[in-house]
């Protein structure tokens, strides 16, 4: 069996806040071997951002990881020790390098008052060894392989001149130059139209299969996730409840909270289903419940998912479910 | 019969960019000779991408947008309005009687005011009530249809979660009495499980209160779910309106079948039979002639790009605006892509 691209084990992390230290992510496991695309799903609030910040260590001074979190990258030049790096210098390696990532909103991510071109001519000459031309004519290539017309044209262009869709498939051309391993890919689609959305995530199932790298694909969408991932992990409040591959969660989810969320979608097979909520809120992370993190919400919590952290049950076919019932029972019932 | 609480006929919102002085004036049509119904106590759902026009339309039916051309008009029990020319008294009782919910339950609260003091706002500046009494006998009536309680009323928006936030603007909305609700993107930035809570929500405020509801959105599952009657826009123009079955088991227009298409499906073996629309919605300055929607559509013909297609009846309560809707089966090439799913 080959090494996973990416290893993250016990990873804990807490924010140092006014009102003392707040948890955001707590024991969170999972790896993503070379070329698979695992999608991370949740709420706001349940830690999947904060995740994917960590690996390319992006997440805000006042952070704090536990000392037994780990977060290791397989590389072919090695090993890399993404939270033992101290410098500046040796983040390069992983910002940019072997991870890059886009996010939601792409005006965001694009200086306004710098070219398109110049900014990824700019990253290529940090990252690369490539000379400037080089660097410019690649990025033009990269702007025609996301299917941006004009591309020698648009190189010159600044980001408002882009619409939504343009200046999404313009950050996905500029992450994609650098030849990552892997992508963070953080709501990708969200803030696009259906018809736009239906493009995109075409275009970053074609890149995936040319260019071999793997993706993290954070989205709070399950049908997104069940047209992309392979393997999906499901969050609530900085904690894995359930993971395991897309068909088997999907369509048979094992952990009550992924369920509530399958119940809640309003879905186009059946438009006479009940839309059921999640009862209740989702608790302030001021106030994390002991035992299972979503027994306040959960509609079979017994007295023990009050004190006890249920432990990982591996399921056959590979899922993992953290639930006290699942573990103790068969899986609970499929929706529909 | 009761008469809709809302009949537009050809309504037309246009702006003008540009002084002329340097550059030369350009029109806008954000909404182009739009003409619907919704009929009293209906949900209507109105979708559309980005630019084509839904809010702009939205905001008209409100007069919160200029309405430069076509007529509406606005019915209940007790008033008649042509929208177009309402005089002041007139137009301050509308804003009683038709209002609206926004899509960010964040910015739309102030945070210095109490939530008490937030809902009770419309009534004083409408002046809707006589003591401060009755404005809290009101506001705590309200209150408690929309699930929040009394101890929710003293506290500030800021100690409040999206879907709490959400319920407080909906109880605002719904203080003075209105008629007619415009929801615009309401549950747009909300998670699923809360979206499903506002959702069941509004539902059961058409239930009681009998209250019609304009719900904007993008999102077509939802509408699917939700609404009575769907209206789909494409640049200004409304391309295709049904009731919510007839237009989800068999769009009659090329743009509803391929934003239904576009919706990603919850199965993972149903990957890429989606039929994919190419290209942008174009500007709506430089709208295209003819079928507005021909740049983008796979089955236009010479004719589509000349002759601006009329909106026509095609099935009971159900239009479409193409020259094809009989010759093609728009959702045959694509297959299921929104019927198969999950399911244990």
């Amino acid at each position: 069996m080959t090494k996973p691209l990416v290893s993250v084990q016990d990873l804990t992390i807490r924010f140092r806040t006014d009102e003392g230290l707040v948890t955001a992510v707590e024991d969170v496991a999972f790896d993503i071997a070379p070329g698979e695309v695992l999608g991370l799903v949740g709420e706001s609030g349940s830690g999947k951002s904060v995740t994917a910040k960590a690996l390319m260590r992006l997440n805000a001074g006042n952070t704090r990881y536990d000392p037994a979190s780990r977060i290791v990258l397989n590389l072919p030049e090695g090993e890399v020790d993404v939270l033992g790096l101290k410098r500046e210098r040796d983040m390069m390696v992983v910002r940019g390098g072997a991870i890059s990532m886009i996010f939601q909103e792409p005006m965001a991510s694009f200086a306004p008052a710098i070219t398109v071109g110049e900014q990824m001519v700019e990253q290529l000459l940090i990252h690369t060894s490539l000379t400037r031309a080089a660097a410019r004519d690649l990025s033009i290539e990269m702007l025609a392989r996301v299917g941006i017309p004009e591309p020698a044209r648009r190189f010159g262009q600044y980001a408002f001149e882009f619409s939504g869709g343009m200046r999404q498939r313009a950050m996905i051309a500029m992450a994609l130059s650098t030849r990552p391993r892997l992508l963070i890919a953080d709501e990708p689609t969200t803030a696009l139209d259906v018809t736009i959305q239906a493009q995109v995530l075409d275009l970053m199932k074609d890149l995936v299969r040319e260019f071999g790298m793997a993706i993290l694909f954070i989205t709070h969408d399950l049908g997104v996730i069940a047209q992309t991932a392979d393997r999906v992990a499901v969050m609530y409040l900085g904690r894995i409840v359930e993971k395991g591959p897309v068909r088997q969660v999907i369509r048979a989810p094992a952990h009550p909270y992924t369920l509530g969320l399958l119940n809640a979608l309003p879905r186009l097979d059946d438009l006479d289903a009940e839309l059921t909520p999640v009862p209740g809120d989702i608790p302030s992370p001021l106030e994390r419940p002991h035992g299972c993190v979503f027994h306040t919400r959960c509609p079979v919590a017994i007295a023990r998912c009050r004190e006890e952290v249920p432990p990982n049950s591996v399921q056959p076919g590979g899922r993992q479910v953290a639930c006290h019932l699942v573990a103790a029972e068969a899986p609970a019932e499929a929706v529909g | 019969m009761t008469p809709p609480v809302i009949d537009a006929r050809d309504l037309s919102v246009r702006y003008t960019i540009g002084h002329g002085l340097l550059t030369p004036k350009v029109h806008l049509n954000a909404v182009d000779g739009v003409s619907l119904r919704i009929e009293r106590g209906n949900f209507f759902g109105l979708v559309g991408e980005s630019g084509s026009g839904k809010t702009t339309l939205g905001r008209a039916l409100l007069r919160a947008a200029p309405i430069s051309g076509g007529e509406v008009i606005y019915q209940d029990s007790e008033v008649r309005y042509d929208l177009r020319s309402l005089a002041k008294p007139q137009l301050k009782d509308y804003r009683k009687r038709a209002q609206l919910i926004f899509q960010d339950p964040y910015a739309a609260l102030s945070p210095r005011m109490t939530v008490r003091d937030i809902i009770a706002e419309p009534l004083e500046v409408m002046g809707l009530t006589a003591s401060r009494e009755e404005t809290d006998a009101r506001v705590r009536e309200i209150a408690a249809k929309c699930r929040l309680n009394l101890e929710h009323l003293r506290r500030f928006p800021h100690a409040f979660s999206g879907g709490q936030r959400q319920r407080i603007s909906i109880a605002r909305a719904l203080v003075s009495g209105p008629r007619f609700v415009v929801a615009d993107e309401s549950v747009a930035a909300l998670d699923v499980s809360i979206q499903a809570d506002v959702l069941n929500l509004l539902k059961a405020i058409q239930r009681d209160m009998g209250i019609s509801f304009l719900f904007i959105s993008h999102d077509l599952s939802v509408v699917a779910h939700v609404c009575d009657h769907v209206a789909v826009m494409y640049l200004g123009r409304l391309v295709e309106s049904a009731p919510t079955r007839a237009l989800f088991s068999r769009p009659r227009h090329p743009y509803t079948s391929a934003l239904l298409s576009a919706i990603p499906s919850l199965d993972p073996d149903d990957r890429g039979s989606a039929e994919k629309l190419e290209g942008e919605i174009p500007s709506p300055t430089a709208p295209p002639p003819g079928c507005k929607f021909h740049t983008r559509c796979r089955f236009a013909r010479e004719r589509c790009r000349v002759e601006v297609p009329a909106l026509r009846e095609i099935g009971p309560e159900h239009v479409t605006a193409c020259h094809f809707a009989e010759e093609f089966d728009f959702t045959r090439a694509h297959g299921p892509a929104h019927a198969g799913a999950a399911g244990g």
